[in-house]
């Protein structure tokens, strides 16, 4: 008997009791990827690597890290000077986090970009969405975990945003924290969520995300259907497999990223205060708190959002109200899939609004994030009311200026686009 | 063969219903131990017991910072000068009359004290909870030329004046919170509790 032979009465062993050559072929040897795919159909993949990067790191730090508030600052000091190699593990992991968050906001403007959560991808947009939300928080119970003085402060910052619910606020924000203050018994169960509830759900969401774009197929830059095309075997005709032939691209791409993420974590792993916050160095103290309070570079937005609103309105407390607009700015991405009324997908082929509009969101976004990093003063608080508006008004007046805009006719084939 | 539909439809519909009512019952009884492991525990609830502080040493401009239930409470002086500047200049204040329950029956004054001159608040900023800053002078500040005394929050801009009244138009809602207290002799301080009487 050939080893080729042998290797395939193997496979069929294995297939007769588990779709094996069934699931490679479907998610990846027959996968249909558009030929048009550009640079922007990168960072998937590239999510995917961080994804199991943070869960290897993050595994061997546990293997290390006291979760208490009398231990947990000296077990990072430990992890870093005594451990073979802790610095660098840490170092990934921070890196790591950052990473992930710059990686999934490009991930999240290509899909705004080209029209990726529009029928019949909405599904797909809103596992997304959710991914989006669960990384956001494994970032914040992170970022908690070394008990540092910004640990400590970012804790008791985000939970009192709940005391500002109206009636049930401070109970609940006691409740969350199993404490009168910030204190071990909050770092123990956000450590808790860290490691286990939140990764157990970012894994099985992003299984959800992967299964459902699968079923669908992937968008493209024109918002071209590929599926109106097909050759004699029902394959579309402006597609090539996954793999080899994207997964090549996905390869080099990931090569880039980590001579970048790399250079990061070698030379800057702190990057400048933003990846770890300098006054995070200072053990946690819940009589001092530190003079400027920031939030990592990847919140900055929304944080922007929660100081612009200053003012109480309707008889709600202008705290409340900074929080539910901090809220609704994250929460909003959720409805994108049906604010958008434009019969195309691509922001190529959509009017002049659609584009100043998605211009004005960038700017806005961005914007926010500088001012969410600065201290608050009177003409940055006003600049971070504008921008606000400037970032709902994509969202909020979608389904008008959708509506009313001249489109370009979308080409039938990727060849003629 | 194939299962026939159940002879009495209506019947079988009720069961469905009522089992699966109970079924939704019994998660609600069964999540109630796992909601209320979150809230504080025995020996939390027990570290929120009142502190007692000297404050026979207390100097005038100068703050005492007591740790009760974690939190920072302040303990400082007013002279009767700034006391008498805040019964008077009230314009900039957004409850200058502490109509908000923020503190307890007997601070209810202009100076937010159950002794006069005593100051005790807690150094909790009520927009989301940093400690705010003393800054007892009243000379001109980077956050506020006509800055006079009081407490800056570094973290959101709010402001509160001697007797830990908030500002109108910053970002925290309610004057600083007045702890429980009393005073056991004229140099003891108890924090946490309204007292016998």
């Amino acid at each position: 008997m050939t080893t080729d032979t042998r290797t395939k009465r193997f496979l069929s062993w294995i297939d007769f009791r588990f779709p094996l050559t069934e699931v490679f072929e479907r998610h990846l040897s027959k996968y249909p990827a558009p030929t048009n795919l550009n640079i922007w159909y990168l960072f998937g993949f590239l999510l995917i690597v961080v994804l199991a990067m943070q869960i290897v790191t993050g595994l061997w730090l546990m293997m290390n890290y006291t979760n208490s508030a009398e231990e947990a600052f000296s077990s990072v000091e430990y992890i870093m000077r005594d451990v073979e190699y802790g610095w660098l593990i840490r170092y990934m992991h921070a890196a790591g986090a950052s990473a992930f968050f710059a990686l999934i906001y490009l991930h999240m403007f290509r899909g705004m970009m080209y029209g990726s959560y529009q029928k019949p991808r909405e599904l797909i947009w809103l596992g997304g969405w959710f991914t989006y939300l669960i990384l956001m928080a494994e970032g914040f119970t992170g970022y908690v975990l070394p008990w540092g003085q910004m640990s400590f402060w970012a804790a008791q910052v985000i939970i009192s945003l709940f005391s500002s619910i109206p009636v049930v606020g401070e109970d609940l924000a006691t409740w969350i924290r199993g404490d009168y203050l910030v204190s071990g018994i909050t770092l123990s169960r956000l450590f808790a969520f860290h490691v286990v509830l939140l990764p157990i759900l970012l894994i099985a969401i992003v299984f959800f995300h992967i299964l459902a774009l699968h079923e669908i197929g992937s968008n493209n830059p024109d918002g071209i259907d590929v599926k109106k095309h097909l050759d004699e075997d029902g394959v579309p005709l402006d597609t090539k497999p996954f793999f080899p032939y994207d997964i090549s691209h996905d390869i080099f791409a990931l090569g880039v990223f980590l001579i970048i993420f790399c250079s990061v974590v070698f030379f800057f792993p702190t990057g400048g205060g933003y990846i770890i916050e300098y006054v995070n160095y200072e053990p946690a103290n819940p009589l001092s708190t530190p003079a400027h309070i920031v939030p990592s570079w990847y919140y900055t937005p929304f944080y922007a959002m929660l100081r612009a609103v200053d003012f109480p309105l309707f008889g709600l407390t202008a705290k409340f109200l900074g929080f539910a607009t901090m809220m609704a700015a994250v929460a909003i991405f959720a409805v994108l899939p049906w604010l958008d009324r434009s019969p195309v997908k691509s922001i190529k082929y959509k009017g002049i609004l659609s584009k100043t509009f998605l211009g004005i969101f960038v700017v806005s976004f961005f914007a926010l994030c500088y001012l969410g990093m600065v201290p608050p003063t009177e003409t940055k608080t006003l600049l971070s009311k504008i921008f606000t508006l400037g970032y709902f008004s994509y969202f909020l007046l979608m389904p008008i200026y959708t509506r009313i805009e001249k489109c370009k006719p979308v080409p039938e084939r990727v060849a003629e686009a | 063969m194939q299962p026939k539909s159940p002879p009495n439809p209506i019947r079988r519909q009720l069961l469905t219903s009522i089992t699966s009512l109970l079924g939704f019952v019994g998660v609600i009884f069964a999540a109630i131990p796992f909601l209320s492991a979150f809230k504080p525990s025995a020996r939390a609830e027990a570290a929120g017991a009142p502190v007692k502080v000297n404050i026979s040493k207390l100097s005038p401009g100068e703050l005492m910072t007591v740790e009760w239930r974690g939190m920072p409470v302040f303990v400082y002086k007013v002279s009767s000068e700034a006391q008498n500047a805040l019964s008077a200049d009230k314009s900039k204040l957004a409850d200058p009359n502490s109509d908000q329950q923020q503190q307890p029956e007997y601070a209810q004054n202009d100076t937010r004290s159950r002794k006069k001159g005593i100051a005790v608040v807690k150094g909790v900023c009520t927009h989301l909870g940093c400690a705010p800053k003393f800054y007892p002078e009243a000379t001109s500040q980077d956050f506020d030329p006509n800055w006079q005394g009081g407490f800056f929050c570094p973290c959101h801009g709010s402001k509160f004046d001697l007797a830990g009244r908030v500002y109108a138009n910053v970002p925290a809602p309610t004057n600083l919170e007045v702890p429980p207290h009393y005073f056991e002799t004229d140099s003891t301080l108890v924090i946490g509790s309204d007292g016998a009487s």
